[in-house]
């Protein structure tokens, strides 16, 4: 059996000899999810921020399917994806299939719910607690929510490294609508899928190791960015 | 904001900018775990100037997908569901690209004795006399149609005992040898896979040669007039390369650990 | 009665609420909350400048009279005039709620929201941390201060927009004596300077030394309404006795 011990090795063994194919790899990897992620928080932000303030018919029912969206299995939303960038499918004119935009349409889908639900809860929460102040200062709807949404950033940065966890660790979908092709739609978890089905446990281990220090290295720059904001809020 | 929106456009732009021609491969997994692609294709891509892209899923999902048109070439190991595919008209001919066989691997203790057994039906049957555990693909892949084929020749009925010493993993060959692995139990996969395969702990192969496990492969070229946009012409190219002599001997010319895996055998 | 007017500010309610040229008038004022009425037909005028002590026991409703007089709070029922110069009256909560921002970014967000002119603000600005005593913690996190320094936050920020009308809601009920004393000084000033002010306290000597007029809530209603040596030499009805003597009592 191959031992943790090897894994380690062969993780550190890569990240020095600066391994090319590593590079790419982490590299599509990083493109895609931040894309993804980018297009998620652009989309879900908003509409966490609708479902948390809006007033309007259907908004109760609207919350409740995002967050059930939330536990969509990767695997549906690739097979779906599939079928609709398919070239039996309606989009088939974009010729989308294997490539890594239908990765981080894959994983925009599978991340967007997580952002706006998370953004939703945590806009209401301070909707709730500031509503009155900002009513008797004479806000006007404009400024309640950029007062909110400016207030709400801590949250909102949890609710988008949220996100980016989920959707660098995804695998299910973008091997499908991927096809892992080396060199073109080949990322971080497909090579972990793929070298596991050869048996390079260690290769699958060491490669585990490098997403999971990498998902250290965004987080911690994250907060860091977090921290400095505090500082100059707070002055 | 803005710079959220132009990070994402840049990204985009990025990964539409690509390529020259290219054409997709629908495979079966063991032709790309093997690493027979990484062997050949290189030398297919500097002759053509065309760049294949392998999507590697089981039989069965390739040919579903080519039926989909998701893909220009198949490469698979299912000779009747390949005949079926060109006789519903998906694909324009299926040609004989090269072959290798089954073997059957377990524990190298060998409990159910596969080592003496004179052909594929008595090995299968001493499995099941001794309960050793089998694992199955479960999968509907080439390899599992195969399995399922000898189980049935040697008059053992799986179903029966499905869940107790007969194990279905339903995935892929690399999954199903992990588990195998793991197990300590029997499992069948083509010698390619098993060559390449790393994390083979005391796992040997225990029984082969029998004519029955013969593993051929087929390449079939999918039909443009039911898939007008595949790209017809680099799939025509591919083909005839796989088929040609310097595809012929590339092939030939693969070995893992000394061992050649695939035998080319085009006509 | 003059004109129904709708108040320009969205979100702001402004059912029930026309504009007066001779002081504040509640008529009837209705509320309730999951069946349970809680404001139970309020009646009140009041003059248009001075000082009115609003008081009564916990929960008699006195927080919620002013959120409807502030406009945050729709009523069931009942009308409430205001003069056309105090239609956007400023409250200071019994619990303050302050961004989690800095003293000054507080005072800044609330000079924009009260639409001062850019280039006045750092000028208003100075003015309300120095009304306050809090230009040392100008820099200082809003949520860190003491709860009398938040206290005296939150009065200079319902200040910023120069209210005609200011509701305070036991503005110095966490405040140690000389804060207590600074924030009664500045009540003063701001009722001299013609601007209405409602004060909500349970402090009865706070409301002698400020109040030209009292009103005792009760269970929803107003019970008594009346000049300030009056009510508390001779209270009339017998919740305010009550109210008055355990006062007394307390506090000898
Ligand atoms: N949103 C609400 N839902 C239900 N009941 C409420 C709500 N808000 C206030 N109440 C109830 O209305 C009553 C009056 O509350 P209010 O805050 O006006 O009391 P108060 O007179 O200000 O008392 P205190 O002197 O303790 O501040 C209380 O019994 C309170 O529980
Ligand atoms: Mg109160």
């Amino acid at each position: 059996m191959q031992t943790f011990a090897d894994s380690f090795s062969t993780a550190f063994g890569l990240i020095v000899t600066g391994d090319p194919i590593l590079y790419e790899v982490v590299g599509l990897s990083l493109q895609v999810t931040f894309s993804a992620v980018a297009m998620a928080v652009l989309v879900g932000g908003p509409l966490g921020a609708i479902l948390a303030i809006g007033r309007f018919p259907g908004r109760g029912i609207l919350s409740v399917v995002v967050s059930a969206l939330m536990g969509l299995p990767p695997v549906v939303v690739g097979l779906g994806l599939y079928m609709a960038l398919s070239q039996s499918g309606p989009f088939a004119v974009f010729e989308l299939l294997y490539t890594p935009m239908a990765m981080i349409l894959a994983q925009f889908i599978i991340v967007t719910p997580i952002i706006a639900a998370i953004s939703r809860q945590v806009l209401s929460d301070l909707s709730l607690e500031y509503g009155e102040t900002l009513r008797a200062l004479r806000a006007t709807r404009a400024q309640t929510i950029a007062t909110l949404l400016w207030e709400a950033r801590p949250g909102l940065l949890t609710a988008t490294l949220a996100g980016l966890g989920r959707a660098f660790a995804e695998v299910g979908a973008v091997m499908i609508v991927g096809g892992n092709i080396n060199h073109v739609t080949r990322v971080m978890t497909t090579s972990i899928a793929l070298e596991t089905s050869k048996g390079e446990l260690a290769m699958a281990m060491g490669l585990g190791i490098i997403l999971l220090i990498l998902s250290f290295g965004i987080n911690a720059a994250l907060m860091g960015v977090r921290g400095t904001q505090r500082a100059r809020a707070y002055g | 904001m803005r710079t959220i929106a132009l990070s994402v456009a840049f990204s985009l732009t990025a990964t539409m900018a690509c390529c020259g021609p290219f054409i997709v491969v629908q495979s079966t997994t063991s032709t790309a775990n093997s690493g027979l692609y990484d062997a050949i294709l290189p030398q297919f891509e500097a002759e053509s100037g065309i760049e294949a892209r392998v999507v590697a899923v089981g039989t069965g999902q390739a040919l579903n997908n080519a039926r989909n048109c998701d893909g220009d070439v198949l490469l698979v190991h299912a000779k009747s569901a390949e005949e079926q595919f060109v006789a519903e008209g998906y694909g324009t001919e299926r040609f004989d690209v090269m072959y290798n066989d089954f073997i059957i691997v377990g524990p190298g203790v060998d409990p159910a004795h596969l080592n003496d057994a004179e052909n594929a039906s008595v090995a299968l049957s001493s499995i099941s006399a001794t309960g050793e555990t089998f694992v199955s693909r479960g999968d509907e892949s080439g390899t599992h149609q195969k399995e399922r084929a000898l189980w049935e020749v040697a008059g053992i009925d799986t179903e029966e005992n499905n869940g107790d010493w007969y194990r279905e993993t339903g995935s892929g060959m690399g999954a199903t040898l992990n588990a195998a692995v793991a197990m300590g139990a029997y499992t069948m996969t083509d010698r390619a896979t098993w060559l390449a395969f790393g994390n083979r702990n005391t796992h040997e192969i225990l029984f082969e040669g029998d004519p029955v496990l013969f593993n051929q492969y087929g390449i079939i070229a999918v039909n443009p007039e039911v898939c007008p946009n595949v790209r017809s012409e680099q799939a025509q190219v591919f083909v005839d390369w796989m088929l040609s002599d310097a595809g012929q001997s590339a092939i030939g010319a693969y070995t893992r650990d000394g061992e050649q895996l695939f035998f080319p055998n085009a006509d | 009665m003059a004109e129904p007017r709708i108040i320009p500010f969205p979100d702001h309610d402004t059912q029930g609420k026309t504009v007066t040229s001779d002081g504040i008038k509640v008529q009837n004022l209705y509320l309730e909350r999951d069946g349970q009425p809680l404001l139970r037909g309020v009646n009140l005028g009041l003059n248009a400048t001075g000082v009115t002590a609003l008081i009564g026991p916990n929960g008699a409703g006195k927080s919620l009279l002013l959120k409807c007089i502030a406009g945050i709070l729709q009523p069931d029922g009942g009308s409430i005039d205001l003069p056309e110069t105090q239609r956007f009256p400023a409250l200071v909560f019994q619990k303050p709620v302050l961004l989690r921002r800095s003293v000054r970014s507080n005072l800044l967000h609330a000079l924009k929201l009260a639409k001062v002119p850019r280039k006045l603000r750092p000028g208003r600005l100075a003015e309300l941390l120095v009304l306050a005593d809090l230009t040392r913690q100008s820099e200082a996190p809003a949520r860190a201060l003491s709860g009398g320094e938040q206290q005296r936050l939150a009065m200079v920020r319902a200040l910023a927009a120069k209210p005609q009308l200011l509701l305070l809601d036991e503005p110095t009920a966490s405040l140690d004596p000389a804060a207590t004393s600074a924030i009664e000084e500045l009540t003063k000033r701001t009722a001299h300077a013609g601007v209405k002010v409602i004060l909500v306290t349970h402090n009865c000597a706070q409301a002698r030394r400020l109040a030209d007029d009292v009103a005792f809530l009760s269970r929803g209603q107003v019970t008594e309404h009346s000049a300030a040596e009056t009510f508390f030499a001779d209270p009339k009805s017998d919740g305010a006795r009550a109210y008055l003597s355990s006062e007394l009592i307390l506090q000898p």
